[in-house]
């Protein structure tokens, strides 16, 4: 009975936990949307994509026994509707922020409506790494059970944060991002990039819809986002457009959305909404703190229109 | 043009009719339909249909209807508790010509039911909870709910008999009435079993919220609960997450078995069919439709899922002898001597509450042996 009393140590280990288990759709949501936003363009339709994406992979795993086919699935479905909202912006006067919007509640409705049958059946998990088998304790193994879409992530962020440095491909999204002018004395065609980047952002959306479906918390309901999308989205302003900063935003999001479940099992128990609440007065904080009335934001891309 | 359009429809069913007369059978039925069309029932759901938990009860109460000759079932599923509950309200009485409506979600009923109340007189609404209030409400409001709280009371003594921590799990959503006497059912339950036993409750803040629901599942196992019970909307997630790192569940709502066949225990489930059906019968029969209506296990408003396969002697015995002792009636769960988890009597020596009390519709305490807070 005592190895099972780990007492006040549940919080951190929740909120490392929780940092692990919840933040991989906000990783993969707030890459795809930050490279998107680099080229020029906001996508506010990549929560009806992760809820889409969360059928598809869900539905696939389910018809085909392989979560691995369900994840391919999702990033493609996620692709059609980056795609989609890519080609639809390209016409004159088209309102991007308009766009994602429409795209948002066409995904969900879309995704509800494929996805009835698949309520009921059961699809196979992604696999997780045990990284806690050095520990006889079972809830450091269980926190240390570390899915491979967390490490894909991980490691995406760094690669992405070096090629919008390091390489021709993300110089020529950044350049389209920040002067379409400039872009097209070089020869470019910003349409296209932008086209592309909108569809990349939306497969790693898609992907990051699999991970709620099949690993955590792992089944298909119309309520499993609860709108970790939206939320991803703002996560890319909160790290100045950084895939580095993204993959740290949602880190904290998801350890600081830990700590009120966490704080109640031991015992924690007045004002709860506050702690729930948590990780929006961080955001409020950081932003407000890192907030300047004399310049725009620091890494805003140029053509953005929020920033336009 | 509406009254055209009547004409024209009165001159189709007397050609139907003539047809029928002629001898083709098939021509009469529409008449039969237009006369046997007696009403219409709405139910709006706050989630989907199938959420393996409280929409999913109610749809399969509505369901039990749609065989009754001359009623017309409508339903609305993913109506959020704002105004939009309203507008599906007013289009389900003016394009659906409802004439009963059952919005089943808690949040529906203060101010979005009332205002329709008070704006469609004819129209005749319950609504699922305890918030109806002869002396406040108008009549043709009313309110059903059922005792499932003597559900808890038996997942309790399973779960009791089950645990090897003594500790045991609930994720909750809100601190209402019916979620605290849940808690406190479920957990005075196991105490009948072994009086040392707690009960770590975590409260989400919403009715649906699978992330955090697993979050909260996990928080409670890591802290040694095993057993896990829940009160949220859809209990997939929680029953799942529990089941998946080893610990034993008792349902809710609806049976969960299937999600996890061998760690589910027992569960209490509500049987809405029942209900459903005797509204439907006083609407059909012209009878005044109760407004203020409630049930237990021996009424057939709740029902307990098949006891599992981890599943002891001696909890099946406790069970079965629990489950006898409420089915004569008279049973009550909140008995003296009883404090809360803040040290205040709730019930002095010799006072019992039975299922009926309507004290305990407004419950605000936690009892002693649970862990949490009302707030």
């Amino acid at each position: 009975m005592d190895a099972t009393e780990i007492g006040l140590w549940g919080v951190p280990l929740a909120i490392l936990g929780g940092a692990i288990r919840v933040s991989t759709p906000f990783i993969f949501v707030s890459l795809g949307e930050a490279i998107t936003e680099r080229s020029g363009r906001i996508n506010l339709g990549l929560e009806g994509t992760l809820v889409f994406g969360a059928m598809t992979a869900y539905a696939v795993a389910v018809m085909t026994n392989s979560p691995w086919l369900g994840l391919l699935a999702a990033a493609f479905a996620g692709l059609c509707f980056g795609l989609f909202h890519g080609w639809i912006c390209k016409f004159p006067k088209v309102n991007d922020i308009a766009i994602g919007i429409a795209l948002m509640l066409f995904g969900s409705g879309l995704a509800f409506f494929f996805g009835k049958p698949f309520i009921k059946p059961k699809a196979p998990n992604l696999p997780a790494i045990p990284f806690g088998g050095w520990s006889d304790i079972p809830q450091v193994q269980a926190a240390l059970d570390v899915n491979v879409l967390f490490l894909i992530g991980a490691a995406l962020s760094v690669v992405l944060w070096w090629a919008f440095r390091n390489t021709r491909a993300g110089l020529i999204v950044r350049v389209v991002g920040d002067s379409s002018d400039a872009a097209r004395a070089m020869g470019l065609n910003p349409d296209t990039v932008r086209l592309l980047a909108t569809g990349v952002g939306g497969a790693l959306a898609g992907i990051g819809g699999a991970y709620l479906s099949l690993y955590y918390p792992g089944s298909w309901t119309e309520r499993i986002s609860s709108g970790q999308g939206l939320m991803a989205v703002a996560l890319v302003i909160f790290a100045r457009w950084n895939p580095l900063g993204c993959f740290a935003a949602a880190l904290l999001f998801g350890g600081a959305g830990a700590l009120g479940p966490a704080l109640q099992s031991v015992g924690v128990t007045q004002g709860y909404y506050l702690f729930y609440a948590a990780p929006y007065i961080l955001t409020l904080i950081i932003m407000i703190a890192t907030s300047s009335p004399t310049r725009s934001l620091a890494g805003a891309p140029g053509e953005l229109s929020i920033t336009k | 043009m509406t009254d055209r359009f009547m004409l024209n429809r009165r001159q189709l069913l007397k050609t139907s009719a003539a047809g029928a007369a002629l001898g083709l059978a098939s021509a009469s039925f529409p008449i039969s339909r237009a006369f046997a069309a007696a009403a219409t029932v709405g139910f709006i759901y706050v989630g989907p249909k199938d959420d393996y938990g409280y929409n999913q009860a109610h749809a399969e109460g509505a369901a039990a209807l749609k065989g009754i000759d001359g009623i017309t079932v409508v339903e609305e599923e993913n109506v959020p508790e704002t105004v939009d509950v309203q507008k599906t309200m007013e289009s389900m009485i003016n394009l659906d010509g409802a004439s009963l409506i059952f919005p089943t979600s808690f949040g529906y009923f203060d101010p979005h039911m009332l205002a329709m109340c008070a704006k469609f007189p004819d129209v005749q609404f319950r609504h699922c909870g305890g918030m109806w209030n002869k002396d406040k409400h108008p009549m043709n409001a009313g309110s059903y709910f059922g005792y499932i709280g003597m559900g808890q009371y038996l997942n309790g003594v399973v779960a009791g008999h089950t645990s090897k921590t003594k500790k045991l799990g609930f994720v909750a959503a809100k601190p209402i009435p019916q979620v605290l006497l849940n808690i406190n059912s479920f957990l005075l339950g196991a105490r009948s079993v072994d009086p040392t036993i707690t009960c770590q409750v975590i409260f989400t803040g919403e009715w649906s919220l699978a992330v955090k629901e697993a979050e909260a599942t996990n928080a409670l196992v890591d802290q040694g609960a095993d057993v896990i019970t829940c009160h949220v909307d859809s209990p997939k997630v929680v029953v799942e997450t529990a089941a998946g790192r080893g610990a034993f569940v008792c349902g809710y709502h609806a049976n969960q078995s299937p999600l996890a066949p061998e760690k589910y225990l027992t569960g209490a489930e509500w049987n809405w069919a029942k209900v459903y059906k005797m509204f439907v019968d006083d609407l059909v029969a012209g009878t005044p439709l109760p407004n203020f209506t409630r049930g237990g296990l021996a009424d057939g408003f709740v029902k307990m899922s098949p006891l599992g396969p981890a599943v002891g002697e001696a909890a099946h015995k406790q069970f079965d002898a629990t489950l006898a002792e409420m089915m004569k009636g008279g049973f009550s769960v909140i008995k003296g001597p009883l404090k809360s988890n803040k040290g205040v009597v709730v019930a002095t020596e010799g006072q019992a509450f039975v299922e009926t009390a309507i004290e305990l519709e407004s419950m605000d305490y936690l009892v002693e042996g649970v862990v949490g807070s009302t707030a």
